[in-house]
């Protein structure tokens, strides 16, 4: 068997083995995301983000507890920020859900930044690709802990939920732009604490402010829960099952995501490759380091040093 | 740019022992040495730790171990692993250990054993020289 028709028959350490090629650019790994692309498109994907420490992974954990319960199988990628001094990571996501470890219907894995901003992995959406492949029904990312503009989830998700507790700023703070952008879902979690209601009366204004956001007709929903007691989590997928719902019914908004995606998956695409290929080259050359020392020197600014590299590799008949 | 492969190591406590600090310092020093920790946690069955580190793709599992269960949990783990055919992986074990048990989990498999005191950069070291990321 091949490495996609295993994949597609489910061995997990096939699976596990080519996310690590991916993330680690074995250039056999392309090959296979080829082979996979005809079986992906069938998982619903739902993206997870919110500050450090909401609640994040409780709130997925249970999500699976009831995803299962539903009969559906389940992907993982939790994400977790790589040292920027040592380029390691502690990949701690997994602590909180490793009860469904034993679980063939789950599969659960740990993904390091690596100096990525987005919030999610360079990675992620070929990850994502490979656990559809595989056939879990609805693959959930969780993205690092964000601030308030890695918003990259977006792109590779259907349903984006975000992950607030009460007491994290005032009013002013929920009219800034970034991440409150982008949900589709609201939820507010560790409900108990004090400062809940006030929090809800927060992102409903700002909501009920930004009207051009229901162009598509779907307003987000804002919701309170404790993932940690199980409680409002019922709730949130039932949203979730709505938001799906929501997109199926107009093949207008349908076929304007899929374009968006699809538009921003192949950018996306090219602008990496295009960096890898082209900076490895001019490195190798020796053009980066004769550059870099004409700039230490005071002969040249970088902004000419990177006009000269650049025009030169785009120069027609260079490869 | 060219990226070496990065070592993915799980650090996990199987059985009823709940002493983690160790694995706890173990998994800061790992990352400050470059690799990616999946940490796990506690109470861990070798079932579920096996299962971790085959889904997580790992080169080595270090399972910490203070409360005395290692003679069952650290060959049941290699038991596991080998009956999954992922007997590549390196298992070492660190925490406590009573002297005339060490010969016999190497014997059956377990690449090394740290014992309190063990400075942590020999430990990383040990890591860097003995396990390489899956190529």
């Amino acid at each position: 068997m091949s490495i996609a028709e295993k994949i597609i028959s489910g061995d997990i350490r096939s699976v596990a083995r080519l996310i690590r090629d991916i993330d680690d650019n074995v250039p056999g790994a392309r090959k296979v995301l080829k082979d996979l692309y005809p079986s992906t498109g069938r998982a619903y994907v739902v993206g997870i983000t919110g500050a450090p420490g909401v609640g994040k992974s409780t709130l997925v954990d249970q999500m699976v507890t009831h995803l299962r319960g539903a009969g559906k199988t389940v992907g993982v990628l939790a994400v977790d920020p790589t040292s920027p001094f040592s380029g390691g990571a502690i990949l701690g996501d997994r602590v909180r859900m490793q009860r469904h470890s034993m679980d063939e219907g789950v599969f659960i894995r740990s993904m390091a930044t690596r100096g990525y901003f987005g919030g999610i992995t360079q990675s992620t959406r070929s990850a994502i690709d490979v656990l559809d492949a595989m056939g879990k029904d609805c693959i959930i990312v969780e993205t690092v802990g964000v601030g308030q503009d890695e918003i990259d989830i977006v792109q590779s998700a259907h349903t984006t939920i975000i992950v607030l507790v009460p007491g994290m700023g005032d009013d002013i703070q929920a009219l800034k732009a970034g991440i409150l952008e982008i949900g589709d879902i609201f939820v507010i979690n560790k409900d108990d604490r004090e400062g809940a209601d006030r929090t809800v009366n927060d992102i409903r204004l700002m909501i009920e402010m930004d009207e051009k956001r229901y162009k598509d007709g779907w307003k987000p929903p804002i919701l309170t829960a404790q993932a940690v007691f199980d409680k409002g989590v019922k709730e949130i997928l039932d949203e979730i099952e709505k938001h799906h719902k929501h997109l199926q019914s107009s093949a207008q908004i349908q076929s304007l995501r899929n374009y968006e995606k699809a538009r921003n998956d192949l950018s996306e695409m090219i602008k990496d490759k295009i960096i890898h290929n082209v900076l490895d080259e001019i490195i190798q050359s020796g053009e980066f380091e004769k550059s870099l020392q004409l700039i230490l020197k005071g002969e040249i600014d970088p902004y000419t040093a990177c006009d000269t590299i650049v025009s030169k590799k785009l120069k027609p008949g260079n490869k | 740019m060219n990226q070496k492969r990065k070592i993915r190591v799980l650090v996990a406590k199987p059985g009823l022992d709940g002493h983690d600090r160790g694995s706890r310092i173990i998994a800061r020093a790992y990352r400050d040495a470059g690799f990616e920790v999946v940490y796990s946690g506690l109470h861990q069955t070798p079932e579920e730790v096996v299962q971790a580190a085959i889904q997580e793709d790992v080169d080595m599992i270090g399972l910490s171990s203070l409360a005395g269960a290692h003679m069952y949990l650290f060959p049941r783990v290699l038991e596991l692993l080998k009956e999954k055919g992922a007997d590549d992986i390196v298992v070492c074990g660190g925490g406590i250990f009573p002297e005339e048990d060490i010969p016999k989990l190497k014997k059956i498999g377990i690449k090394e054993i740290f014992t309190p005191g063990t400075p942590l950069g020999a430990v990383v070291n040990w890591v860097e020289e003995n396990v390489k990321p899956r190529s």
